[in-house]
Parts: structure tokens; sequence; C-alpha cells
């Protein structure tokens, strides 16, 4: 742990009941705020490491709004693709508080490898949350720059986005960037289904091997689409680490301040040149996995209300109530600010335009190609050839 | 200007080593190219003079070295990777065909992925199944890619830089069996004042069909055409040199000529870069072709157990055999 962190100290600042090993029926999860909002002042990991966090009334605050933020505007994305504004969605429903905690423990000059579905970690990357909607809107494939934004192009492929964090990873160690708290480091974002990927552990072997400076940041929703954690695995998914030979660990991945505690020690340890560690978020998908799924085909009601009973933002809610450090004219000023910025969100899709359809042969070489060049000019005057004509 | 006689295998290692003079960001990686120079020695005392940093022995997993090398694109590298073997290929497919070949393009043009995969390919060294395939179909086919190979040791030299510098993503295909042939190599000449990468060339002029080949090929059509001038036939050879995109102005322009084409590759014939070279033929030369365009190719089989392998590679009197059933039409 980088000395100096403002988030994350050996020492807690508020009062809080208790220290100890594990947390609420379950050793092996390190947790900092229970589902009911009561803090744990800190935790011992599965490899000795204590994990606690300090932060100021205000910071607390923060990622309360942060939460609220990426559920009203998932929620929006949701609503726009029911209304035919977007072909398809991916929610983060129930996972916000792994991917703002996550997320919020990168550091400026640190990179991200997302799936398709990091778009809480996008926002706190402080990335325009529309900046992903054209993939789902049909009107681009992602479309940015990933070191523009220190964010990669969303992965759909599952799993092939470790090998690239990875191969970036190795890269900051041959540039001489770790072994400093300026030092750079890679977070690769991948689900419990991905781990079944060859890529996945061909990215474990080379990272270990390489001593890459990356975390595996793999958020356990319990189901890769249908499939249920069961038919990934036989033991805890944290566990595989020990094999390839760094260190794993399980967070309650609907507990935002686990969730940053955590990463961003995995995070120091690798910017120091420590190397890489694994992260299993334990969390739930509450929604479909994406709007064109049907999960009341594959679990059953009970399951989805326990897990509701564990959701981020109730207990974060929770937690600021109890420590009178948020009162309900914070909450409706967040709520109107996320509404606020939901709204702008749509307007913004809806005005997305259509690309132009012979945009459709460009960047696909850098140095262009005569064959692709021939099909664009012979495209342009078929469609030229319409002109004028009633169809 | 200095000219130097090497072998095929001698002008790769040569235009690496130019390559990682050259610039810093350059990393070749793979399995086994670093103390053994790789199996077939192509990166032989690479690693030695630049550093394992430079010229890294890769675990063993093919799309490992695509997905890694495509992360250190990402972070500004210059990635050349090896493939040890054709059919070795395939772990690293989907990280080819749906990663490198597509960064650019989703990325709007933001991203590029300057890469080199170097494969082996081909047959005839009597070696045992999956080290003797022809793959250039499956990635010529794919939009983002382009694809090289090399038919003899000047190009060798050159080309290899030349794909290295591009920011192209290339699959450079190296014509294993050719390693060991010989032939003059410039090695001072500048890269940018060398015959450029996406040209084919004409390897051997004539006047009565076209031989169209590359890689492997290059050298068996030069044959046959040495052995059908004896009969008084003068045959073009054009050596492709690049398979995506291709460049067949000059094809076009020998058939119009000739009035007949023959396509030469070891790769089997059903959807083939002969088929497409023919298609292309017979939209632009249809009124000068005396006869159909044929294709010399290995069969539609998976590729033999190497006693047998002679039989099922296109040889000289395969071509031969072609030309004359061109002129029998």
């Amino acid at each position: 742990m980088a000395k100096g962190d403002p988030g994350v100290s050996t020492r807690g600042r508020r009062a809080v009941p208790r220290s100890r090993k594990g947390a609420t029926g379950d050793p092996e999860l390190v947790q900092l705020l229970t589902p009911e909002g009561e803090r744990i002042e800190s935790v011992t990991g599965p490899d000795g490491t204590e994990y606690r966090v300090d932060f100021t009334d205000e910071e607390y605050r923060s990622f309360y709004r942060d939460l609220v933020l990426v559920r009203k505007l998932d929620a929006e994305a949701t609503a726009l693709q029911r209304q035919g504004e977007l072909g398809l969605w991916a929610s983060l429903l129930g996972q916000e508080a792994a991917q703002v905690g996550s997320g919020r423990a990168l550091r400026t000059q640190d990179m991200a490898f997302p799936t398709y579905r990091e778009h809480g970690v996008l926002y706190c990357r402080g990335i325009d949350p529309i900046m992903p909607l054209g993939l789902f809107r049909g009107v681009d494939q992602g479309g940015w720059d990933p070191n523009e934004f220190k964010f990669n192009m969303y992965t759909i492929v599952i799993g092939a986005q470790t090998l690239h964090a990875t191969g970036y990873a190795m890269g900051i160690t041959m540039d001489g960037k770790t072994g400093t708290d300026e030092g750079e480091a890679v977070i690769a974002y991948f689900g419990d289904g991905a781990t079944s990927q060859g890529d996945v552990n061909e990215s474990f072997v080379w990272a270990s091997v390489f001593n890459a400076p990356m975390v595996f940041f793999c958020q356990n929703n319990q189901y890769a689409i249908s499939e249920p954690l069961e038919r990934q695995t036989r033991i805890p998914l944290y566990r595989r680490a020990a094999g390839f030979g760094f260190p794993g660990v399980r967070v309650d991945g609907n507990d935002v301040l686990a969730s940053y505690a955590v990463t961003r020690h995995a995070l120091d340890n690798a910017r120091h040149g420590q190397g890489p560690s694994l992260i299993e978020a334990y969390t739930y998908r509450m929604g479909a996995h994406t709007t064109s799924d049907d999960p009341t085909r594959y679990r059953i009601a009970s399951e989805v209300e326990a897990w509701q009973a564990k959701d981020p933002i109730a207990r974060m809610k929770a937690f600021l109530e109890k420590q009178k450090i948020a009162g309900d004219d914070f909450f409706a000023e967040v709520d109107e600010q996320a509404k606020r910025e939901s709204v702008h969100l749509r307007e913004r899709v809806l005005e997305m335009p259509n690309p132009e359809p012979s945009s459709m042969f460009d960047h696909v070489y850098p140095n262009g190609s005569p064959l692709v060049d021939q099909q664009r000019a012979q495209f342009t005057q078929y469609l030229e050839s319409f002109e004028g004509s009633a169809h | 200007m200095a000219t130097e006689t090497l072998t095929l295998g001698k002008a790769l290692n040569a235009g690496m080593r130019k390559a990682l003079e050259d610039d810093p960001k350059v990393v070749i990686m793979g399995e086994d190219v670093g103390k053994l120079g790789g199996v077939f020695r192509i990166t032989d005392g690479l690693q030695k003079d630049f550093g394992d940093q430079r010229v890294i022995d890769t675990p063993l997993a093919e799309s490992g070295i695509i997905g890694t090398a495509v992360g250190l694109a990402i972070r500004g590298y210059r990635p050349v990777c090896e493939i040890q073997f054709d059919g070795f290929v395939y772990p690293a497919y989907d990280q080819i065909v749906s990663q490198v070949a597509k960064m650019h393009y989703r990325s709007r043009g933001k991203l590029k992925i300057p890469m080199v995969i170097r494969i082996p390919f081909g047959g005839g060294i009597g070696a045992v199944e999956h080290h003797s395939e022809s793959p250039e179909a499956y990635f010529s086919h794919t939009p983002g890619l382009k694809v090289a190979t090399c038919a003899n040791p000047q190009d060798a030299y050159v080309m290899i830089q030349q794909a290295i510098a591009s920011d192209d993503p290339i699959v450079f295909l190296e014509p294993k069996r050719r390693y060991w042939e010989k032939g003059p190599v410039e090695v001072d000449q500048p890269l940018p004042e060398a015959y450029p990468l996406q040209a084919a060339r004409v390897a051997r002029p004539g006047t009565d069909a076209t031989l169209i080949a590359y890689g492997p090929m290059v050298r068996t059509c030069l044959d046959a055409a040495t052995a059908a001038a004896e009969d008084g036939r003068e045959l073009e050879v054009i050596d492709l040199r690049t398979l995506a995109p291709l460049d067949l102005g000059q094809v076009y322009e020998s058939v119009r000529r000739t009035g007949r084409a023959v396509v030469v590759h070891e790769a089997p014939s059903n959807i083939g870069l002969g088929a497409e070279v023919a298609a292309r033929i017979t939209e632009e030369c249809f009124y000068s072709l005396e006869s159909p365009v044929l294709r010399v190719t290995g069969y539609d089989i998976p590729y033999p157990a190497s006693r047998v392998e002679e039989e099922y590679l296109p040889d000289l009197d395969r071509v031969l055999d072609a030309v004359d059933r061109t002129f029998g039409w």
C-alpha cells in the first residue's frame, strides 16, 4: 500500500465496531460494509493483507453519488433499448459497487481493459457515458482511442482483452514504468464465464512468468448468460490464482468500499513491481445478461430476492444515514442529478446520426487498400445511380 | 551497392536485425526464438545481441503470443511474432481475425496495430503432420489483414523490413522449404527505394503463357519455365508477393498478351487464392483468353503423410501439363 494514500489507511477514522478475519457468513470474503450498512474497520485477506479504508465524509458521499449515477444511466440505456433506440444493452445492474470501487481505485496513469459491461468503470474514469452507446446503437463499433482515455475499447469476444491487458502491462515493464508511486498498472476486467476461456488462462500464465504489473478483476456475477458458476468451476475462482503463482482474493463485489480497498492495494502492488494478482468480486447480475436475454428461464425469483437484500446502493445509503454523513437533502439532490444526466444522455443518443453508408469503407487499413478503394468507388457509383429515382 | 550471397533464412535474419537496430520499439516474440534462435534459426543470435526484453521467448501458447502482442502494440511497440509452424497458428486464429484485423477499423483509425505475424508455411521438408500447411486463404479472406510472402533472399530481406515498418497488421508467410536456397541480397539499399511490398513482380518474362505463383511455388514455376523454354515455349512467371491485397495489374497485362494463365499454389484449390485470381482474370481479360484459367494446386485433402507429399505438391511436370492443356483448348 502506498504511503500517503488519501483513501486507504492503517487506522480507522470513524468509530466502527469490529476488526476481524473474514465477514458475515463467508470467511473467504473481504467486506468492509455489511448489507445492513455497518462498517467493518478492517479485514484480513487470505494472504494476511489487512484491508481498511479511511475516507472523508465528502468522499463517502461521492462514492454514493457515483453508484446512483451509474445505475441511473444504465437504466436509461435499458429504456432506450426497449424503445428501439439502442440495438442492445448489457446492463450492469447489481454490479455498481464492484465497478465504482475498482474504477475509483485506478490512478490517472493506470490503464483499463473492459469487457462490454464496464459502464461504471468508464464513468469513474471521467469519460462521457455517451462514448460506448454508439456501439450499442449501431452507429459505430467503439471508435475511441484507448490511449487517450486510458480505457480500451469494449471487447465482446469473451476473455480476449485479458491478453491485450497482459501485453500492455509487459510494455509498462519494458518501458521501466514500475517501482515507484508514479508507476503504471493495468486492470483487466472479465466475468466468471471468461475464466473458462483459454485466453484468460494464458493471460494468467503470461502475467505470472513476466511478473506483469496488472490486476485481473473478475466480476463473478454468478451467471454466464444462463450457465451458473458451477458449470465453470469447482473451486472458488480467486483460488485459481495460487496455481498460477500469484495472490488471489475474493471481495464482496456489492461493497464499494471493500472493492476499492482490495483493488487499490492490488494495483499499488503491481505498480511497485510486485506482479499480478486476481480479484474475484463476488456479486450478482440483477438483470438479464443483455436486453436479448430472459433470465426467468434459468433462475428462480427467490435467488434474485436474496441478492436484492445485499444491494450495493442500499447498504451505502444505510451507512451514510446511520453515520449521519448524509441526509434526505443530499439523497434528493443526487437523485435529481442522476435524472438530469440521464435525460441529457437520452437527448444526445437520439441525436446520434447514422454514419454515411460509404464510411463503412473507411479505416479498414492504416495504409489503405486498392481493393477497398475500388469497392468504395463502385458502391458510391451504385448509390448515385438511384439519384432522381423514386426508390 | 554492397551485395551479399545469403540463404533466404539468413536474409530474413539480417532483415530483422536491421529492423531491431533501426527502431527501438521493434520486439520479436515467439516460442524458442531466443537462445535457440527459432527451430529454423531464423532469429539466430538476435537475443544475444538485443537482449531478452527485445527478443522474447514466450510461453507455449499461440493465442497468448498474438494477444499479448496486441497489448504491446497498443502500448506503442511493433511486435514481430513468430508462429513456429503453419499448423500451429489456429489457436491464435481468434486473436488474429477478431482482434488484430479489426482494431483499426473499430477505433475509426485511432488505434494502429503494427504487427507482423511470421509463419513458416508450406510443405516439402518431409515433416510430420501440422508442419506443412498453407493457411494463406484463411488470412487473405479477412478484411483488415494484409498477407505477404517472399520467394527469394532479396525479397525476404527487404519485405520483412517493409512489413515491420508498416502500420498495417501483416501475416508474413515464409516458404520454409526455400529457407536454405541462396541468392544475392543488396544489403544497403535504403528501404524507401526498395521495390514496394504491395506489388507483384515479373520473375521471368515470357510471351506464350502466364504462370502466377507466390512463395515456394515461384521457384517451381521458374524451373518449369526453364524446361518449357527448351521446348520452345516462353512462359512468363509472375510472383504475386502480396496475397492481400492482390496486385494483379501486371497479371492482367501479361494475360492480355499471352491469352493463357495458370495459377499455382500448394494450398488446396477449393476457395483458394487461385480461385480468386482466376475469377478476376476472367473479369478483366475475358476477350483476351484463349483458354480457361487453370489451377495447379494441392489436392482438396488434408496435407498427406510426408512419404507421398511429392505427389501432393505441384511440381514442374504438373505445371507444364497444365500449360499444355491451355494450348489444347
